[in-house]
């Protein structure tokens, strides 16, 4: 096959791939879109496998990483997605190193010139440093989010600070640079400025994540996103391959936006994030302070209310997928929906562990996308619903928000206090029954919760179970718990 | 123009259009499928691969090309596992029995 020949299919599988993320602007495009992406790859390693010599490695190779990578993906649960990903990032990381190094042994199998000119030297740099970097602060990332911060402190969900850790920082940058220009600059292959720099480079990678806490960790998961992207768009510039330079641009931006829709739903500036130490002490000083008047209920008069309502929405947190509640939620929903209560779900941005996170978590849970809705779009519908049900969030729907001075000022949040509820002790008025403003908040152990009042909305009148929950008003401690939940 | 464009340049072209694409695209993608778009673009950068496969490839059994083949090896894990995992995230993404009279496109 042509040089050209091979080029244009290259150009093709680009085509294919940009195709594979449009798809993705809605869900019944987006399985067609997932299966362009995969024609794109078949053809690209397919083309690829045509020109090189030694086939029998390559396919060994293949077959056992698409065995492992094929058995994870159907293991995993939908609430390791994070871990999943980081891990995923991390081995693009290594791979765009360990194509670096065979670039330098060998350019000639590259086709680049041997000795390598500056120029690729240059970009090889590039993409080696942001491949080590998004290898180790994925490899920490994976550490924090699977939780593995009792057995190393370095996977701590944690912020972990220690005095000068800016300044060692801006050393080791400022030293990686040095190491990479050296190798830039030196005549033959400089192996050992090269090793030095990958080095430096992977400690860095460890050095950028580690301070940043569990709550920031969908900025996190999104940003090393980014950098995988551009690591292998680093390579692609190398190597001379516009597919990879692509594919590495359009993973490159998809990461950088995600990180900034991130950074604005949890009002946070990016640098501020990167500088890390957040989730810590802060949230605590004001969590505690805040705690105004608790109405009890039992899952009977919830039942009751939300039997009478018109219309329901549903806000869920990661609270409720650790509770594993999901099913229990959507068996409830269908029950409404099934006595005409119009039932929706409304998702902050941040909701669960990374972006979308929470709409995957109902998606297994066999809930219909078209009940699902995004903040923008539902926010103003809460003035005119009857209940806002709170299920494991907190900061999410907190108007302390909207008040100066309070620790999470600015954050946008889901207007669920809007929402129309007079006090379940008041009369009936006519058939509509009258709440006051403020929202029930479900505390407990929310699959029982959810369960209860299930169940509480079948037998009722018959002696139904009468667990006592209570229903926060105006929550105002409730960050904490929800920061809690997250860092997990 | 009296010099041919020097192949960087032309990259760099590449480069600049491919992320104004990607802007675009990103930007169009539903909130609700910004987990699927995570693993989507993670498989899609194991494209990678082709660099791996150049170097485990190019005959001989020295140094480079059995650090290409362990190359291989990673990038063959993401490209498997993130488009058969994007798979299985979509295909719960569906529009149930219409019982609930809602319509939204």
């Amino acid at each position: 096959m042509s040089g050209n020949q091979v080029a244009l299919w290259y150009l093709v599988a680009s085509v294919l791939f940009i195709l594979a993320l449009k798809g993705l602007s809605h869900p019944e495009s987006a399985r067609r879109g997932n299966l362009f992406g995969m024609i794109g790859m078949a053809i690209a390693v397919v083309v690829t496998m045509a020109i090189v010599e030694n086939r029998v490695p390559i396919i060994l190779a293949i077959a056992i990483g698409g065995t492992i990578g094929a058995i994870v993906s159907r293991r995993v649960e939908m609430t390791q997605m994070p871990e999943l990903v980081a891990a995923m990032h991390s081995l693009v990381g290594m791979a765009a190193v360990l194509i670096a190094i065979a670039a330098v042994n060998d350019p000639a199998a590259f086709g680049i010139p041997d000795p390598m000119p500056a120029g690729n030297r240059l970009e090889l740099f590039i993409g080696t440093f942001v491949g080590a970097i998004t290898f180790s602060g994925s490899v920490i990332a994976f550490g924090k989010l699977a939780g593995l911060g009792k057995h190393f402190r370095l996977f701590s969900s944690a912020p972990v600070v220690f005095p000068g850790q800016h300044l060692l920082n801006l050393a080791l940058a400022l030293a990686m640079i040095g190491f990479g220009v050296a190798f830039f600059l030196a005549p033959d292959k400089a192996w050992t400025a090269f090793a030095i720099m990958t080095a430096v480079a992977f400690v860095l990678g460890v050095l950028i994540i580690i301070p940043i806490g569990g709550a920031d960790m969908p900025v996190v998961i999104s940003m090393l996103n980014s950098y995988s992207g551009w690591a292998a768009a680093g390579i692609g510039f190398s190597l001379g391959n516009t597919m990879l330079i692509i594919a590495g641009s359009l993973v490159g931006s998809s990461g950088a936006i995600l990180s900034y829709i991130m950074c604005r739903a949890m009002n946070r500036s990016f640098i501020s994030v990167l500088l890390g130490g957040f989730g810590g002490a802060e949230g605590a000083a004001a969590a505690g302070a805040e705690q105004r008047q608790v109405k009890s209920g039992s899952a009977d008069d919830l039942a009751f209310l939300l039997a009478n309502a018109e219309s329901v929405i549903i806000v869920p947190g990661y609270g409720l997928a650790v509770a594993r509640a999901q099913h229990a939620v959507k068996e409830m929903a269908e029950k409404l929906i099934e006595k005409g209560v119009q039932v929706r779900y409304a998702i902050h941005p941040v909701a669960g562990r990374m972006p979308g996170h929470m709409n995957v978590l109902l998606a297994e849970a066999e809930v219909p996308y078209d009940q699902v809705f995004e903040m923008e779009d539902i926010n103003n519908e809460f003035g005119t619903t009857d209940i806002a049900l709170i299920l494991g969030a907190n900061d999410v729907v907190n108007p302390l928000a909207l008040e100066k001075g309070s620790p999470i000022y600015g954050m946008p949040i889901l207007e669920a206090h809007k929402a129309r509820h007079r006090g379940r002790e008041q009369a009936l008025d006519g058939r509509r029954l009258r709440w006051p403003r403020q929202p029930a908040l479900l505390h407990g152990p929310d699959h029982d919760g959810v369960r209860r009042c299930e169940e509480s909305d079948r037998g009722r009148g018959e002696g139904a179970v009468r667990e006592r929950w209570q229903w926060t008003v105006g929550s105002g401690a409730a960050d904490e718990a929800m920061r809690a939940s997250r860092l997990r | 123009m009296t010099e041919a464009i020097d192949p960087t340049v032309f990259y760099l072209i590449v480069f600049v259009l491919a992320v104004f694409v990607g802007y675009h695209v990103i930007w169009n993608v539903t909130p609700a499928l910004h987990t699927p778009l995570m693993s989507v673009t993670n498989a899609i950068s194991s494209v990678i691969i082709v660099g791996a496969l150049l170097a485990a490839g190019s005959g001989g059994e020295d140094f480079g090309s059995i650090v290409g083949a362990v190359a291989v090896g990673l990038a063959a894990v993401n490209v498997f596992g993130g488009f058969l995992v994007t798979q299985r995230m979509l295909e719960m993404f569906r529009r149930k029995q219409p019982k609930s009279g809602e319509k939204k496109s």
